[in-house]
């Protein structure tokens, strides 16, 4: 990534305050944040540092109450509801800790799910969802339902759904989260080959420095405020 | 859109199988119970008025006396006589032909097989008064007719009894020991209000007056009006006829009474259209008690599947999709509920409508319409759970156990 590259996330003073009067908590405290297209950055910090309200806020899921917000220079804090889940259909995808897949439905369906609300036609989303299933190595699980499904798999198609769309940004919540380390390494690879391989910015809040260290750049978080910021991790070296 | 949403919808109601048909249940018994209702009611009155229409339409029943029971004490008003038949037939305008019958009981022997039944003295105007035709045989000659021969007309329920439903034109019978000529047999007119109209015996009235009541009276005149003529004007015309003729004066009440049968008509229609307007109410109300079920049953699977809820609201859908997803599942449940209740309905006027004696009908109508307030019934207690689903935050409904 060139340095004139503008970035494509750009956090300026943002606070975010949950409840009013006395029993208010300022969780955010001010943030500044650039990230630039193509990183991948790894999210650390204690419970209560901020970094989950961060990621909410970074997957338009959530709006600050305060500073500047800019993805793709759109100002996001200045979108509505359904401005904001229209930003998060086309340039954004989802991976969370608990897989999060629709019950008693297909591996297939529900990586097609992404795709119904951009409104494809049937074949053509068919083929993208085995494209990606494809990608994840789960090709031939297409018609298995998450609970026929071990963590890990379900995970890769949680992923599958994630980059169905092609989205310009990734974000994990604790991928592997509830994964053993073995899956959590595959998880993990398949993320940095993805980051690699498609250019994809990718997002992943963890609080395992083993899977930390896979990202180039690493935000470490603390009372609401940005700690510090290693950049340029060699991606994959880390491994153990 | 559409078509996707309408798929999610279908997706989602097959997944739960069983708890899509208990949330339709209301909408099921409530479309039938409405359907059948109506359509059997519609039946019945149809019914009613096809056999009060077999009494013959414009006819006049004039009998002595001030009604269906009402006797009271003093003396019996007198019966009526044949000058008053021909004084009715002559003097009113609109009157087409005067029936006079006189009634008797008697026992029928055909062969060693015996019957009782209803001896009816009549003339011809008797088949002219009503729509009730031969299906073999003639009505009297002018001369049986004058003369009060020992010949008869049997209803089908005689032929059946006696003559096994063979010919029976042409052959004797012996009416309390009078030898009698069967001349015809009548059409069949079937069970009714009226008890078995089948079982009779038509004879000349000359004959019955004189082997079976002793005397010259008239109990019964049928009268056919003319339907160019205002029946309620050809009443009143009769009345003044027999006022003056029994010598009725002044404020005096009539001690006879002219009855419509197409009051009867008009009577029985009320009624039943009456029956079926409470039933269909009460049967509405179930169809709301539905759409209650299926709010309710909505709702929870609102809570139920708040996940799901934050899962599609993160990947991007936008809450219009959202409301829309969960008010065409609960209109796509009530339209099904809907349809499976307009069969059962079917079925159950099948079954039931020769129960009740009436025939099959399909009414559109109704159906159509039962349809629709199902369908609207799940728009308007699809709404408000579609709602709910639609203003989720998607972070809280991510995190939802």
């Amino acid at each position: 990534m060139a340095d004139s590259d503008p970035p494509i996330i750009r956090l300026r003073g943002v606070t975010k305050v949950y409840g009013e009067g006395p029993t208010a908590f300022q969780a955010l405290k001010g943030v500044d944040l650039d990230i630039a297209a193509g990183d991948f950055v790894a999210v650390m910090g204690p419970s209560g540092s901020g970094k989950s309200t961060t990621m909410n806020i970074l997957g338009c899921l959530d709006v600050p109450t305060g500073g500047q917000f800019l993805f793709k220079g759109v100002h996001v804090e200045r979108l509505d509801r359904d401005q904001r889940a229209l930003l998060r259909r086309k340039y954004l995808g989802f991976v969370f800790q608990g897989f999060n897949l629709l019950a008693r439905t297909s591996a297939l369906e529900n990586v097609e799910l992404p795709l119904l609300y951009r409104g494809d036609p049937r074949k053509q989303r068919r083929e993208a969802a085995m494209e990606a299933l494809d990608k994840v190595g789960l090709k031939d699980w297409w018609d298995h339902t998450p609970g026929e499904l071990s963590g890990g798999q379900q995970q890769r198609v949680a992923i599958a759904r994630a980059i169905v769309t092609n989205p310009d940004v990734l974000l994990a919540d604790e991928p592997t989260g509830n994964l053993d380390s073995e899956r959590s390494i595959e998880i993990m690879e398949f993320l940095t080959e993805l980051n690699k391989t498609s250019g994809i910015t990718v997002l992943m809040v963890t609080h395992e420095p083993d899977m930390a260290a896979f990202a180039h750049t690493i935000v470490h978080f603390k009372d609401g405020l940005v700690e510090r910021i290693e950049a340029g991790h060699k991606s994959g070296e880390a491994v153990a | 859109m559409f078509g996707t949403t309408f798929m999610l919808a279908i997706r989602s109601i097959f997944r739960h199988k069983l708890r899509s048909f208990l949330t339709t249940l209301g909408i099921i018994i409530g479309v039938a119970a409405v359907v059948a209702m109506v359509t059997l009611g519609k039946a019945t009155t149809k019914a009613a008025q096809a056999q009060v229409a077999s009494l013959g339409t414009n006819v006049l029943q004039i009998r002595p006396g001030q009604g269906f029971g009402r006797g009271g004490g003093g003396p019996r008003p007198p019966d009526f006589k044949e000058a008053d038949v021909e004084a009715i037939a002559r003097q009113v305008a609109g009157v087409k032909a005067v029936a006079p019958q006189a009634q008797s009981t008697a026992t029928v022997i055909y062969q060693g097989a015996n019957w009782s039944t209803t001896i009816n003295g009549t003339t011809n105007a008797f088949f002219q008064v009503q729509p009730w035709p031969l299906v073999s045989g003639r009505t009297f000659s002018r001369n049986e007719e004058q003369a009060g021969n020992a010949v008869c007309i049997i209803g089908n329920t005689i032929r059946t009894n006696l003559f096994r439903g063979g010919e029976a034109v042409g052959d004797r019978i012996r009416v309390n020991g009078v030898s009698c000529d069967v001349i015809g047999v009548l059409s069949t007119r079937g069970q009714g209000g009226f008890g078995d109209q089948d079982d009779v015996i038509i004879m000349p009235i000359k004959q019955v007056q004189r082997r079976f009541t002793g005397n010259r009276d008239i109990r019964l005149m049928m009268v056919g009006v003319d339907p160019a003529y205002d029946s309620a004007q050809v009443q009143e015309s009769i009345k003044q006829v027999l006022r003056e003729r029994r010598r009725i004066t002044g404020g005096k009440e009539d001690d006879f009474n002219i009855f419509d049968t197409a009051q009867i008509s008009q009577t029985l229609t009320g009624i039943t259209t009456l029956l079926t307007q409470i039933v269909t109410a009460v049967a509405a109300i179930s169809l709301v008690v539905g759409g209650i079920g299926i709010m309710n049953i909505m709702l929870v699977s609102v809570t139920e599947r708040t996940r799901e809820i934050g899962i599609r609201l993160a990947i991007g859908a936008v809450a219009s999709e959202v409301l829309l997803q969960f008010l065409m599942e609960a209109v796509v449940l009530s339209c099904l509920g809907g349809l499976v209740g307009l069969v059962v309905a079917q079925l159950v006027v099948i079954g039931l409508a020769p129960l009740m004696q009436v025939e099959f009908l399909f009414e559109p109508q109704i159906n159509v319409i039962a349809f629709l307030v199902s369908a609207l019934i799940g728009v308007v207690f699809g709404y408000f759970p579609a709602q709910r689903a639609a203003g989720l935050n998607p972070i809280d409904a991510l995190r939802h156990e």
